[in-house]
């Protein structure tokens, strides 16, 4: 076959010069972010059942407020609006989750709003923020509202915040069973002493009713009070299995940090001379927010370590911060700031963790 | 043995499946040869013939210039009508002998003699090899003799034959592997005696399961002594000359050194064939083979090629495409260098030509890093692509040039794999360029 002068032309009229390779993956920013988004679909959809429609609302208004953020900054900073790329909408998500399910609307709104402003795009936009947006924005609004953040939870028929059907043992303390029962499982931890202590009481009952068979089982699937995004553990991890799956993230985050939060609560019970220690540490993986952290949050790309050690070295830090926040510190639950905390240090960490370059002793 | 895994790495589609069962066939010798004299790395071959002279299949018309050149010879016998700069793959002004194919030509198709190698010793063997102007032909194209022949200082104890061909879409060395596995085996016994080496291992990538059990077949057949087939894990880039070296013989190469110093030398088996070619028959290097393929393209193949014949001469050949090309790339799409026209010529070093589709292009824009890290996680030097790549954008050459940027081997496993789509091998390519331009 001969090609003729002008075919040859019209052959070069498509043609892209470029530097190597000329292939390329097909993941992509906007395509890892959704998957993110559809990973935290069934947990969130299980959210939105067992706290109600309203939940829906809050998630909504969440998300809407992060977008309309992002395009208002982008615009006014003169940069292509990017807001297709899921990564606002994961931040909107995201802190609906870390928000109490009766939350009034305006709180979602101004913290998401905070949260790309201020977190986001002020400090460069996506890859260039230091601090997860959305924990950023959790923690400004915990900071300016600390009531709305940490009493409108989800009312179970009966009156009951702590799970849908708690059974408290009839020997348990009235003031016990009063105070626990309106709050979150980690809330009636931290609670649960004080009351006990006035009452010149062990703590026995109070793990009696928390570390047992029932309440692990009601935290995994779900049935329980606490924010958006700490119901179902196992939702959550369906979803993580989905982005281990796909590979937008790696275990090194999430099992470090949770392995070292084991650990800790592992041994502090043992000291406590508890019993029923295995349900302690389920009690603490289960509960509040550490799936969702420790799998969506702390493996924030852009706000973690880009090698393996640094990523468990971060994970290790997030167990450690949270534990002595849980065990020891004002807030019943540590899992936002730990890992706001550990963001603070991933320049540092990956310093520390360069690889060694192959050939170079 | 033992098998050590280099770091990192990336598996991109393969694409092998549309020529790597086509054997090779010759292609027609085009009417005009443009043959470069820069066909390898070191300086440009010296021409030694003139326009208007008449010159023989074979006949040396570049003398190698200095120590690390090589010999270029006639690939066709006919007249030389011109010697003069066109675009070759080594620059865009490569002195270039053009000759117009004319008269008979004397070796190829005639029954050859072999060479008795028995009495040569190594210096006679290594001869042979420079004058036939062979250099690597996995696409590094080094003067294989000097190759062959490492300083004093140094102690060779392994040859290692590079048979993983790694890059996608290539099947040459397959195919090589697959139909002449007792020529490669012969080729690795001429290599052993110049080096001096009692050790040779074929690397070959468990893809290439044909090839694999050829040469295995041809060492028991020949009752070759010494001479040991690896297969490798699939993996890019398993055939890159450190990670192979590292994966065979558990040794790291130093940075900036060369396999030498940790006593190897590594060979294409592309090379090793075209050593025997040399020794056994003084065939100089005139012709390759390269494959030919793409999804766009009418008939794609393993062809044997000779040197100085153009792109647009290949198409010909080959059908030509079934649509307008979106890409035009000599090599593999990892590695490969993009075309923006088709009278380039083929050279030693060139393993194919690859038709990419408009749709297979990809032209996005790039986002900033999201620092995933899956840069770092692939990358088999163990650098930091993320941060080279930050450093260029923000031009701090002073923080890229800690970074470890010259030990970078260009596989492109880093701009394969991220997600923003940031170019970060050119970048990589960028630092190396300026920070070499200020030494």
């Amino acid at each position: 076959m001969e090609i003729k002068d002008a075919d040859r032309k019209r052959l070069l009229e498509d043609l892209v010069l470029s530097h190597a390779p000329h292939i390329r993956d097909t993941q992509s920013v906007p395509l890892v972010m959704w998957l993110v988004v559809l990973a935290l679909l069934p947990a969130t959809i299980f959210s939105c059942y067992i706290y109600g429609l309203y939940v829906a609302l809050v998630i909504a208004v969440s998300i809407i407020s992060a977008l309309i953020s992002e395009s208002i900054m982008q615009y006014l900073l003169k940069k292509p609006i990017t807001i297709n790329d899921g990564s606002a909408a994961i931040t909107g998500l995201l802190l609906a989750m870390n928000l109490p399910p009766h939350v009034p609307l305006w709180i979602p709104a101004i913290g998401s709003a905070f949260s790309i402003i201020i977190a986001k795009q002020l400090f460069g936009g996506l890859g260039y923020n230091i601090f997860n947006p959305a924990l950023a924005g959790r923690a400004f609004l915990l900071a300016s509202w600390p009531v709305e953040m940490t009493t409108l939870w989800h009312t179970f028929p009966g009156g009951y915040v702590i799970t849908q059907h708690p059974v408290f043992d009839p020997s348990m303390p009235q003031q016990l069973v009063d105070s626990i029962s309106g709050a979150t499982p980690l809330g009636a931890l931290k609670e649960g002493p004080k009351v006990l202590h006035e009452l010149s009481l062990t703590t026995a009952p109070l793990y009696d009713f928390l570390f047992s068979k029932a309440m692990i089982k009601s935290l995994f699937i779900g049935n329980i009070g606490g924010c958006i995004g700490e119901t179902s553990a196992l939702l959550l991890l369906v979803g993580a299995l989905l982005l281990l799956w796909k590979r937008i993230i790696t275990w090194h985050i999430p099992v470090s940090y949770i392995a070292t939060v084991a650990l800790i609560m592992g041994i502090y019970y043992y000291f406590q001379g508890i019993h029923q220690l295995h349900y302690a540490v389920l009690f603490h993986i289960f509960s509040g927010g550490l799936i969702l952290g420790a799998f969506y949050m702390a493996t924030d790309m852009v706000t973690s370590p880009v090698t393996k050690s640094g990523m468990i070295i971060f994970g290790i830090g997030c167990g450690i911060l949270a534990s002595v926040i849980r065990l020891w510190g004002g807030y019943p639950e540590g899992v936002s700031y730990s890992i706001l905390l550990m963001n603070a240090v991933t320049p540092l960490i990956d310093r520390l963790t360069k690889p060694k370059v192959f050939g170079v002793r | 043995m033992m098998i050590h895994s280099f770091h990192g790495g990336i598996h991109p589609p393969e694409n092998k499946h549309f020529t790597n069962r086509i054997p090779f066939k010759y292609l027609s010798v085009p009417q005009k040869c443009y043959i470069p004299l820069q066909q390898h790395i070191g300086k440009p071959a010296t021409p030694i013939v003139e326009v208007g002279q008449f010159v023989e299949e074979g006949q040396l018309i570049g003398q190698a210039n200095g120590l690390i050149s090589a010999n270029v010879h006639a690939t066709v016998p006919g007249k030389v009508i011109e010697i003069a700069e066109y675009h070759t793959p080594y620059s865009e002004h490569g002195l270039c002998v053009v000759i117009e194919a004319e008269g008979s030509f004397s070796t190829s198709g005639k029954i050859r003699e072999k060479n008795d190698i028995t009495p040569m010793d190594k210096s006679t063997l290594l001869e042979k090899v420079k004058a036939a102007g062979i250099v690597g032909l996995g696409g590094a194209a080094f003067p294989t003799a000097v190759k062959l022949n490492p300083p004093a200082n140094r102690t060779i104890d392994t040859l290692i034959i590079n048979g993983s061909e790694c890059e996608p879409y290539l099947t040459v060395d397959d195919m090589l592997m697959q139909t002449h596995p007792e020529e490669i085996i012969e080729g690795i016994h001429i290599s052993m005696k110049i080096l001096g080496v009692s050790k040779a291992f074929i690397g070959v990538e468990k893809n290439k399961a044909l090839a694999i059990k050829a040469l295995q077949n041809a060492v028991t057949n020949t009752k070759s002594e010494g001479i040991s087939v690896v297969p490798l894990r699939t993996r890019y880039p398993q055939g890159a000359e450190k990670q192979l070296i590292y994966t065979i013989t558990g040794r790291e190469v130093p940075s900036g050194g060369l396999p030498m110093d940790v006593n190897v030398v590594v060979q294409n088996v592309g090379t090793i064939y075209a050593i025997r070619e040399a020794v056994l028959f003084d065939k100089p290097l005139i012709e390759r083979y390269i494959t030919v393929t793409g999804k766009i393209v009418k008939k794609p193949g393993n062809y044997k090629v000779r040197f100085g014949t153009r792109v647009i001469d290949i198409l010909e050949e080959c059908g030509g495409l079934t649509e307008n090309p979106g890409k035009i790339i000599m090599g593999g799409p990892m590695c490969g260098l993009a075309l923006n026209h088709m009278d380039i010529p083929i050279v030693k070093g060139t393993s194919g030509i690859l038709f990419l589709a408009k749709d297979e292009v990809e032209v996005n824009s790039f986002r900033a890093c999201i620092r995933c890290g899956r840069c770092v996680s692939v990358c088999p030097m163990n650098l930091l692509p993320c941060d080279l790549g930050n450093a260029v954008e923000k031009q701090r050459y002073d923080i890229a040039e800690k970074l470890h940027p010259f030990d970078c081997i260009m596989c492109g496993s880093c701009s394969y794999v991220c997600p923003s789509k940031r170019p970060l091998s050119h970048f990589i390519k960028v630092v190396q360029t300026v920070l070499s331009a200020k030494r």
